[in-house]
């Protein structure tokens, strides 16, 4: 990457402060002997790459998104239903044998005890973020033509739809969701899900695929397609008559936003062994969003850090049954006061507006 | 089909139809005025249903409807002047997400007060098995009801809209904030009086139908999508438009049901809604632009 010259110390310094926050997070846990914790930390990290693609559309492109929970659950969904789906009975037949011939399908066994032939993980993992990336696309033309209201309802509309199909459809299994999904093979001898004994080790796969993303995102939003979706961001009729491909960029955006959320829907849907509708809710899609509120729209690392937080506080319930309401209520606040983002108000103008002064009332503006 | 089934699934549609429309309005008050789309919309009518629910018990049934619309009406000018009222010049974003979180608030508030439970209010007349026979299908009264009070609220509506001062000086706020403030107009107490009249809509609609369709918590995102809908299929701001419109996504739905999976029910909706978002976003009436925004 010769051309991020002048770049790399600076990224080189957060990638470093991000190992090691993440590895004193694990050492801390592992010493209070609270390694129990590590569980909900590696899950707010899958939910962060949701958010991190939720934030660069937000943030970069300026284009609101309700239905990122919708992408995610295409991705779960399409890893749950391939790597569940016994075809032992079709043995037989001439595509499956083939297909279990070059290593597409494994055997393996379920968790009664039975023999099962399901997809293999990664062949699964490549279906599902080529569906997840193309219902995107295919969606994203028409809808990104819209903008404010119009772009909200459309894809809250799709979060629906994803919803109202994974609730109604009994192969989806219905209200239950999927569950009995294998753990996906990462590298030998290290997968993502499976036994509690592999907390640790998956938890730091969860912080090695943060890193990486954000790694990649970092690079995006400092090249060129970066300053273009700014320009987009800051006024679309001016890039788009400066030269910016306004479309383009925008459906890109959008359907990079989409394959992150349909990553982190096959990673944990793999980690937890199980899907259900509620991933695919809007209620859900509403966290992202106030999320990335709560980040800073364009701040990628204010948005994972409020991600990393609010979803580890979430998961382990610390909210109780007002989980919605606070979300409700941390959108509602933030977007009121700080709609650049909690990290951007400034304390130190904010403070100096409490300090005792003599005299006639002076603005310290 | 036989004419009976017909007209029964025509009627049914009519009834979800009038409150699509009513929501359709709800949100056309409120976008005139404002420029915002109030994603709280839903949440009106379930608060009409659900208050009327709790003081039943305490008055007869037209004080308690009266009662739900009078408290429904304050919320709407409460959230108004809370959350709205202040803000100098809030970008569209902004106001999307605030009044995404002022349903999530509502509906999390009403989860707290009335609970997961379905509520229901008593039928205005007769009961749940007394029937008015059409044409071989049997039509409930309190379908007549619905229909009635809906019309009348829309026909009154209107008639504000066009005959009295004070809706004249809403419909100059609408068509240019900056001269209806020249012109000496309190602009922003009838942003709040709109929110207020709108929020009143909701509330009424929620009680003529709570009988019929129940009242539950989260019902209120399902009928902002399609009261949405409704208003952008009347193009945004028409009110008989979204009348128009409102009716015939009833009637559509109606009839789907009739031939798929009633899961799918909302789905329909929904794609009419892109539908017309995609290929004709200034609505089959209308004359606005959904990309101008």
């Amino acid at each position: 990457m010769p051309r991020l010259g002048p770049m790399r110390p600076a990224l080189l310094r957060q990638v470093a402060i991000f190992v090691a926050v993440f590895v004193t997070m694990e050492l801390l846990a592992v010493a209070g002997e609270k390694s129990f914790l590590l569980t909900q930390v590696t899950m707010s990290a899958y939910y962060t790459l949701v958010v991190l693609g939720l934030s660069l559309l937000m943030g970069y492109a300026g284009q609101i998104s309700l239905g990122q929970a919708g992408f995610f659950a295409v991705g779960g969904y399409t890893s749950a239903l391939l790597t569940t789906w016994d075809l032992s009975a079709q043995r037989s037949v001439g595509w499956v044998a083939g297909a279990a011939r070059v290593g597409l399908l494994i055997t393996r066994t379920d968790a009664f005890g039975a023999q099962v032939l399901t997809v293999h993980p990664w062949p699964a993992l490549v279906c599902a973020l080529v569906l997840t990336m193309t219902v995107a696309f295919v969606v994203g033309i028409p809808v990104l033509k819209l903008k404010g209201h119009y772009l909200a309802m459309a894809t809250l509309g799709l979060g629906t739809i994803v919803y109202s199909i994974a609730v109604g459809t009994a192969r989806l299994g219905a209200a239950d969701g999927i569950s009995g999904v294998p753990p996906f093979p990462f590298l030998p001898g290290i997968g993502v899900g499976g036994s509690t004994g592999a907390r640790i080790v998956n938890y730091y796969v969860a912080c090695g695929i943060l890193a990486a993303v954000m790694l990649l995102l970092q690079n995006l939003v400092h090249s060129r397609v970066g300053r273009a979706l700014r320009a987009i961001h800051g006024a679309e009729d001016a890039a788009s008559a400066m030269g910016v491909d306004t479309p383009y960029f925008k459906v890109r955006t959008f359907v990079l936003g989409a394959a992150l959320a349909g990553l982190a829907g096959v990673l944990l849907t793999h980690f937890n062994g199980a899907i259900g509708p509620s991933e695919a809710s809007i209620m859900k899609s509403v966290k992202y969003l106030a999320i990335v509120a709560v980040g800073g729209m364009g701040s990628l690392w204010g948005t994972l850090a409020a991600s990393m937080v609010l979803n580890f506080l979430s998961l382990r319930g610390y909210f109780g049954t007002l989980d919605d309401a606070v979300f409700g209520a941390i959108l509602i606040v933030v977007m009121l006061f700080a709609p650049q983002g909690i990290l951007a108000i400034d304390l130190r103008r904010a403070l100096r507006l409490l300090r005792p002064v003599r005299g006639a009332p002076v603005d310290p503006r | 089909m036989s004419l009976a089934f017909f007209i029964q699934y025509l009627v049914a549609g009519i009834t979800y139809g009038t409150i699509y429309a009513v929501v359709g309005m709800g949100f056309n008050i409120i976008y005139n005025t404002t420029g915002i789309i109030n994603f709280a919309q839903g949440e009106f009518v379930m608060l009409g249903g659900m208050v009327a629910v709790s003081l039943h018990p305490h008055l007869p049934l037209p004080a308690a409807i009266a009662g739900a619309v009078l408290v429904t009406m304050a919320v709407g000018a409460l959230i108004e002047l809370i959350f709205i009222h202040w803000l100098s010049k809030p970008t569209v974003l902004r106001m999307i997400i605030v009044t995404i979180g002022i349903s999530i608030l509502i509906r999390e508030a009403a989860l707290l007060v009335w609970g997961h439970d379905v509520r229901v209010l008593p039928y205005f007349t007769g009961n749940e098995i007394s029937s008015i026979s059409l044409g071989g299908a049997l039509i409930s009264p309190q379908v007549i009801w619905a229909v009635a009070v809906c019309a009348v609220m829309v026909m009154l509506t209107t008639a504000f809209f066009q005959w009295t001062m004070l809706g004249r000086q809403m419909r100059a706020c609408a068509s240019n904030r900056v001269g209806a403030a020249v012109c000496g107009l309190p602009i922003r107490n009838l942003v709040t009086l709109s929110f207020a009249l709108s929020a009143g809509m909701g509330a009424l609609a929620g009680c003529v139908v709570c009988p019929i369709t129940y009242t539950q918590y989260g019902m209120g995102t399902g009928l902002a999508i399609k009261g949405f809908t409704v208003a952008i299929l009347g193009g945004l701001g028409n009110s008989l438009g979204a009348v128009a419109a409102g009716l015939l996504l009833g009637i559509v739905e109606s009839f789907t049901v009739s031939a798929l999976p009633a899961a799918y029910k909302d789905t329909v909706s929904i794609a009419i809604l892109l539908g017309v978002l995609f290929l004709r976003p200034s609505g089959l009436f209308g004359a606005g632009a959904a990309t101008r925004a």
